[in-house]
């Protein structure tokens, strides 16, 4: 039906507030945690995100007539309270498939992160969740591996990975960067990492640290018979040498490689998942600037959004916190997002964050890092948190050992084998921390020697960002 | 007390894999192993290999994977078949994940030399 053009300005809410609509399968549906400025109504406040995020603008203009609006415009379809705070509600919008360019996260993000934040009618707006419709994500790239196919190239089965992250983080030269490598490997760790902020410094350039990186890796792999890695950290200042770097892993046989998704850029990060997936190599993703967006807990995007934004736009691990140690993290939503990097069905659970259902259909899943001041007395803990299909990493935890990190290495993969098996033998491994490790560290004097180096060590700070529940 | 006295010398070990740094275990903690890959659905699978093969993707099947075996103790028996019939070998046992295409776990019960 034809309509006729009206300028001027209307309220948001007589075109975008739909509370009749019903989603569709087919559309893309986002969760807002809104915060109005006073006396603006919530429809109103619900439906200016719903418009700002979609096809909307503060007047009416005589070209919306060319097309069918009715078609392209996101609705606002539900109101909910959020539990315990006054002030704030939930806005449930949904945004036809259309909307958006084929597998591109960036494209996504620019239209539900982008303006609408800066709206004035908000105080706060922060994007909790994202339901992806199966039709956008079979158009998504994804995990360049998954975590069968990097178990495999791996062989690492039945138990987390192993890592911990290269220390000091900045300022040693290539082939002392190198040594370090080599002595976490040799002592049990199955993979190290780069530091996120090394790149390709003054004191180390990349080309000289990835050539002596891949000398120790291949070394360590001949001495202790099994496979090793490093993340070579391919993080650059333009993609084509992101691109180099990433070729020259591949030169050096190097397993797996690693990116910086966020300060990268969504862009950057799946073209360079493409390149993984064309060159069979695995990609380890690292997240910072994460907290500068998703800790406030009115404002900005949650984590759990990142995080499948990250499965679809690719990668094979993703840091997730540690819950237990020096960074930000509840359990419950911690449990919530890692669900969303693994599995092929998240079903509905506000308990653990998530407010929708997910179907992944057969898009590979992501192993999720937890990294941050852990030591081996969390282990039981990360164990039952985190389960197998995990990477477990410790730094301080390593590297901090009295005998250096190749003992600090064993102290943690004893540990970890020793939960392990007797989370298998069906013990309460949380339960039963204590004597596990205590049992285990008969055998290893490099454990009995970490136990009494960290058995003091806590970090105990309430969260900042919780889930939102009636106080 | 001097620098000296108090850091060991971690030597290098060449391992194989899960459990590679645990000493070996006893019957009853493998029995328990193998309880929990019955438990959880996998089906055993036993495989082995000239130590000097190790590192190979693909270690030899001992007869096929023992698919949807819920039977402990003929497992057990099987691996010792295994080992009696391959006394220089390693001998592996595998919790086979036919729904995820994966190991769910896989450890070495006998150690070749």
């Amino acid at each position: 039906m034809s309509k006729k053009y009206d300028a001027g300005v209307k309220e948001y809410r007589d075109t975008y507030w739909t509370p009749e609509y019903v989603p569709l399968d087919t559309d893309l549906l986002a969760c807002f945690k809104c915060t109005g400025q006073e006396g603006v109504p919530r429809e109103e406040v619900a439906a200016a995100v719903a418009a700002e995020s979609s096809t909307g603008t503060w007047s009416t203009v005589w070209s919306e007539l060319l097309t069918d609006l009715e078609f392209y415009k996101g609705r606002c379809y539900r109101i909910e309270d959020v539990p315990g705070d006054p002030e704030a509600f939930y806005a449930f919008i949904a945004y036809p498939l259309d909307l958006f360019e084929e597998g591109s996260i960036t494209n996504v993000l620019t239209s539900l992160v982008g303006n609408v934040f800066g709206f004035k009618a908000l105080r706060h707006l922060r994007l909790e969740d994202i339901r992806f419709p199966i039709a956008f994500i079979k158009t998504c790239g994804g995990p360049p591996n998954g975590i069968v196919v990097e178990r495999d190239r791996l062989n690492k089965y039945g138990r987390p990975l192993l890592g911990c992250t290269i220390k000091p983080k900045l300022g040693l030269s290539g082939k002392n960067y190198g040594r370090v490598v080599y002595e976490c490997l040799r002592g049990g760790l199955d993979l190290t990492k780069d530091d996120e902020n090394i790149n390709s410094q003054p004191f180390q350039r990349w080309r000289e640290r990835f050539e002596f990186v891949a000398e120790a890796v291949k070394l360590a792999q001949r001495e202790t018979g099994e496979v090793k890695g490093h993340y070579l950290n391919c993080t650059a200042n333009t993609p084509e040498e992101l691109y180099e770097r990433a070729e020259f892993a591949k030169e050096l046989d190097m397993p797996i490689i690693m990116h910086d998704y966020i300060t990268g850029g969504f862009t950057a990060n799946t073209g360079l998942a493409n390149w993984c997936r064309k060159n069979g190599m695995l990609l380890h993703i690292h997240r910072a600037m994460h907290a500068v967006i998703d800790r406030h807990p009115k404002h900005g995007i949650h984590f759990r959004v990142l995080a499948k934004c990250l499965r679809l736009s690719g990668g094979d691990q993703l840091h997730t916190g540690t819950v237990v140690g020096k960074l930000e993290g509840d359990r419950q939503t911690t449990l919530g997002y890692i669900d969303n990097l693994r599995e092929s069905f998240v079903p509905e659970d506000r308990s653990r964050g998530n407010f929708f259902d997910q179907d992944w259909g057969s898009m590979p899943g992501v192993f999720a890092v937890a990294s941050g001041g852990i030591h081996v007395w969390h282990m039981p803990a990360l164990l039952a948190i985190f389960g197998d299909d995990s990477c477990l990493q410790f730094g301080g935890g390593t590297h901090g050992h009295p005998w250096g990190s190749a003992a600090g290495a064993a102290a943690n993969r004893v540990a970890l084998e020793a939960c392990v098996k007797a989370r298998n033998a069906g013990r309460e491994i949380e339960k039963e921390s204590r004597d596990i490790l205590m049992e285990a560290a008969k055998h290893s004097p490099e454990l009995a020697i970490a136990l009494e180096t960290w058995k003091e060590i806590k970090f105990e700070f309430d969260t900042v960002d919780k889930l939102d529940v009636q106080g | 007390m001097p620098f000296q006295s108090t850091v060991g010398d971690y030597q290098t070990v060449a391992t194989l894999e899960t459990f590679g740094f645990l000493p070996p275990m006893t019957q009853e903690e493998i029995y328990d192993q193998i309880a929990y890959i019955i438990a959880q659905g996998w089906s055993p699978v036993i495989e082995h290999v000239h130590p000097s093969g190790c590192m190979q993707t693909y270690w030899s099947y001992w007869k096929l994977p023992f698919f949807g075996e819920k039977d402990l103790n003929l497992i057990v028996s099987e691996l010792e078949a295994c080992h009696r019939a391959y006394p220089d070998h390693h001998v592996r046992i595998i919790g086979y994940d036919a729904y995820t295409q994966s190991q769910g776990t896989a450890f070495v019960v006998f150690q070749g030399r």
